[in-house]
């Protein structure tokens, strides 16, 4: 028995270890890497792990559970309603339209109209973990296609739960297969009672779980947080999930809709981030084990026998979702041009497809080739996105919408601006507006090509692109120009654009922005001298007016924010001189002993008299004094 | 009636002894508008349209400071060049400021024994306000003897007190045109115009 685990996770881990950098270096993704890590341990190739993968995804499955109750966790209120027109309408339309397009093509090839439903709704969705994460490589988060694609990947990753809610009322034939995520031991304890007890049952349990994550979980996490001792906290965490889901089996509803639920009522928490940073590696882990699970259960016989049927299908689904998808960029008002990024990113299906197959499954709406079929589709839809988002990228993109510069009149001379701005978002486009109201010449970057479209469109010399590529800064005039400014909103990317300068422009003045205390110690490792902290002088004005509302003289407040400010600046450098920065610290441990240092240090900050000469204490002391030694002076 | 207009330029009134006290005494009344320059300008930025009307809308302006240095804090000297513009306060269109009168309340550290020709600082209190007379014959209005706390650092409460009655009985007379012209250009200090309160000198 232990013999056989170890074996099992020796096989596992390994093909995950061998195959998931392996696809992330060749830009596949780590999604496909396991399921490519699946097949190579699966019985079509070396039949290291069997028949027992089915039973393998049962468990695996949990790490779909542990996602949902994350996906909650992070659904905020206030992050909702901003995007709401972008969830509701933009997401929203996408998964309707797109279901209905599928059903209706899927009832052309002869599947029954709840089949085909449950093949709609499944394949509208696309997957979040490939999406997001090459947005976020390709750094265009925030650009109007990066926040559409976000909005929509919310819409459909809330769409999951009432879609595993409907489908057991698509079943054609009687349940066959028990769903197994479920508790494996009991029954529920709704078999058998009156339907009017079995909802109340099912109600009662709800609220009780909104109640009890309210009121009992909160303190519980605070007892166990003040134990100090991680390994219980995660515990905890991992209690509250298993918990859940237990409990969902009981009444005979999803687990992953409880842990859903669970994560909703524990997103306005204190502990939201310990509780994602404790899951998240379990959850990723689990998600992994059972993409490997997939590969593995691909039967590739059957996929043989029907590779036609399975090219057209990809096909068929990039095509439809693409233009569904362009046609709501349209109606939404994209760019041409984050239009065509936007709707070729999220061709593929989604990773929740093969959670949906394997359920629809048990419950006996698809039949066993079917969904084997369409789970190759879905791998397959995956693993073209890469190559479909760099053939947009080299053959659809230079011939629409923005170019990476502006098409000119020949015979303009094209003059070199003195300024550079790398980064048109708030930070930038202010710095931008208050140079152009005062006549300074300057040239704009940036990765977002609506907004490269707009500041051209203002008469502006705007560049299109990615502001660390040395033929982009060449093309700006960063060999003419005397300053660049830096305003870019990624750490990271700022970093790289410096070192690319440093080596290619080395006559160009750096200012650089940074978004806070530590940022701006990696900016002075990098030999900047000209940082801008983005809360620093914000924070002090808010300080000032403070002070000047208790009663303090305004005057007074400002000096002595501007000499805080000064203080604070040279502090930062006495503190990056001794700290270590090989340490590795988690990010809000880091911050915290941030804080601590600075406000250690902060003891040495001596708000005395800086001013003496405005002081007449002294003198006045002086001029008694002296009246006494000599009373007729 | 007169409208008074007080300019007051303090850059540190929370250390301020005999200012803080001045203050106290300025009569709260419509027609005596104090204007705070370090609090309504404290990054030196002076908005020199509201100021401008300011001047317009009273008739007799005063410059109220401590006297650094023989002359005034850095923000009134500001405030005079940015205010008393070319073809506005002076030059040969410039009428804006014609008839109003002007005085400084001013404190200083040296006695009035100090500001004697004689004296330690060689030079009466009126020779050492000689710019701020000039720059009002420029822009041709009518310069007033000073307002003037001396000796500071001697001072005690009372005493201090004492001034500050009689700075507010000086502004509400001045309001009421209850002195004459020819009566203040006489006197050397404005001070001198005001009798004493019996109350106030413990």
């Amino acid at each position: 028995m232990e013999h056989s685990f170890f074996y099992k996770a020796l096989v596992f881990l390994g093909a995950a270890v061998l195959f998931v950098p392996l696809a992330k270096k060749s830009g596949l993704g780590s999604v496909l890497g396991y399921l490519i890590a699946g097949v190579f341990i699966g019985p079509s190739v070396l039949g290291f792990v069997g028949a027992e993968g089915q039973d393998i995804m049962h468990y695996a499955e949990f790490g779909v559970v542990m996602m949902l109750f994350l996906i909650g966790l992070e659904l905020e209120p206030e992050l909702l309603w901003k995007l709401r027109k972008s969830i509701l309408g933009l997401g929203g339309l996408q998964v309707i339209v797109s279901t209905i397009f599928i059903a209706g093509i899927a009832m052309l090839f002869h599947f029954n109209w709840q089949q085909a439903l449950a093949l709609g709704m499944i394949l509208s969705l696309s997957s979040t973990a490939i999406v997001l994460q090459t947005m976020a490589e390709k750094e265009l988060m925030r650009t109007s296609a990066g926040q559409s694609a976000f909005a929509v990947l919310l819409f459909q990753d809330i769409a999951v739960i009432p879609m595993l809610a409907l489908f057991p009322l698509l079943a054609t034939t009687d349940i066959l297969h028990k769903p197994t995520t479920d508790a494996h031991d009991a029954g529920t304890w709704v078999d058998g009672q009156p339907a009017w007890l079995h909802a109340a049952i099912v109600l009662g349990t709800i609220a009780a779980v909104i109640v009890v994550g309210r009121m009992a979980v909160r303190p519980l996490l605070r007892l166990v947080a003040k134990t100090k001792m991680r390994e219980i906290f995660t515990a905890t965490a991992l209690l509250i999930v298993v918990g859940i889901a237990v409990l969902m089996g009981r009444i005979g509803l999803s687990p992953a809709l409880g842990a859903f639920l669970a994560g909703v009522v524990l997103a306005n928490s204190e502990y939201r981030h310990e509780l994602e940073s404790d899951i998240e590696p379990f959850k990723g882990l689990l998600l992994g084990v059972f993409f490997i699970a997939v590969g593995a259960s691909i039967d590739f016989g059957l996929v043989s026998q029907h590779l036609k049927e399975i090219i057209m299908w990809v096909l068929i689904l990039i095509a439809v979702k693409a233009l569904v998808l362009f046609l709501l960029g349209k109606v939404f008002k994209m760019g041409t041009e984050q239009n065509f990024i936007f709707s070729f990113s999220l061709t593929q299906v989604g990773e929740f497809a093969f959670v949906l197959f394997s359920f629809s499954f048990q419950q006996g709406i698809l039949s066993q080739e079917t969904t084997s079929i369409m789970t190759a589709v879905v791998a397959i839809s995956m693993g073209l996105t890469p190559l479909i988002i760099l053939a947009n990228e080299k053959f659809i993109l230079p011939r629409v919408g923005t170019g990476e510069t502006e098409e000119r009149p020949a015979d303009e001379i094209d003059e070199k601006n003195p300024v550079i701005i790398a980064g048109f978002g708030h930070f930038g486009s202010t710095i931008g507006r208050f140079l152009r109201a005062n006549q300074i010449p300057a040239t704009y970057l940036d990765l977002d090509s609506d907004r490269v479209d707009t500041v051209r469109k203002m008469g502006l010399k705007a560049f299109y692109g990615d502001a660390s590529r040395v033929d982009l800064l060449q093309a700006a005039g960063a060999d003419k120009a005397k300053i660049i400014v830096i305003a870019i909103s990624s750490p990271e990317k700022r970093l790289e654009m410096i070192e690319t300068i440093k080596m290619n422009f080395p006559n160009i003045h750096m200012l650089v922005r940074s978004a806070n205390r530590y940022d701006a110690y990696d900016l002075m490792n990098a030999g900047m001298l000209h940082i801008y902290r983005e809360t620093l002088d914000t924070s002090l004005r808010v300080g000032v007016d403070v002070m000047s509302m208790l009663g303090f003289r305004k005057y007074t407040a400002q000096r002595l924010a501007r000499n805080f400010m000064r203080y604070d600046e040279a502090n930062l450098k006495r503190l990056s001189a001794i700290r270590n920065p090989d340490e590795y610290v988690v990010e809000a441990r880091k911050y915290m002993e941030e804080i601590e240092a600075t406000l250690q240090s902060d003891r040495q900050y001596f708000t005395g008299e800086s001013d003496l000469s405005w002081d007449p204490d002294k003198l006045i002391e002086e001029v008694r004094a002296s009246i006494q030694e000599n009373p007729l002076q | 009636m007169r409208k008074i207009l007080i300019i007051f330029a303090h850059p540190v009134l929370e250390k301020s002894r005999v200012h803080k006290r001045l203050l106290h005494y300025i009569p709260q009344q419509t027609g005596i508008t104090l204007n705070d320059l370090y609090e309504n300008y404290p990054d030196f930025d002076i908005d020199v349209k509201r100021e401008q009307e300011l001047l317009l809308a009273h008739d007799i302006i005063i410059w109220q400071h401590p006297l650094y240095w023989y002359s005034a804090p850095a923000l009134l000297k500001q405030w005079q060049d940015l205010v008393l513009e070319h073809g506005w306060a002076y030059g040969k269109n410039g009428y804006a400021l014609k008839g109003k009168k002007l005085f400084n309340v001013i404190t200083s550290g040296g006695s009035l024994q100090a500001y004697q020709r004689e004296g330690y600082q060689q030079c009466t209190i009126n020779e050492v306000l000689k710019p701020y007379e000039r720059t009002a014959e420029i822009c041709r209005m009518t310069y007033l003897p000073p307002f003037w706390v001396s000796g500071t650092h001697k001072l005690e409460l009372p005493q201090i007190n004492e001034y500050g009655h009689k700075y507010g009985q000086l502004l509400l007379r001045l309001r009421q045109e209850s002195l004459k012209d020819e009566e203040m250009m006489q006197a050397s200090c404005l001070n001198d115009l005001i009798e004493t309160s019996e109350n106030n000198l413990a």
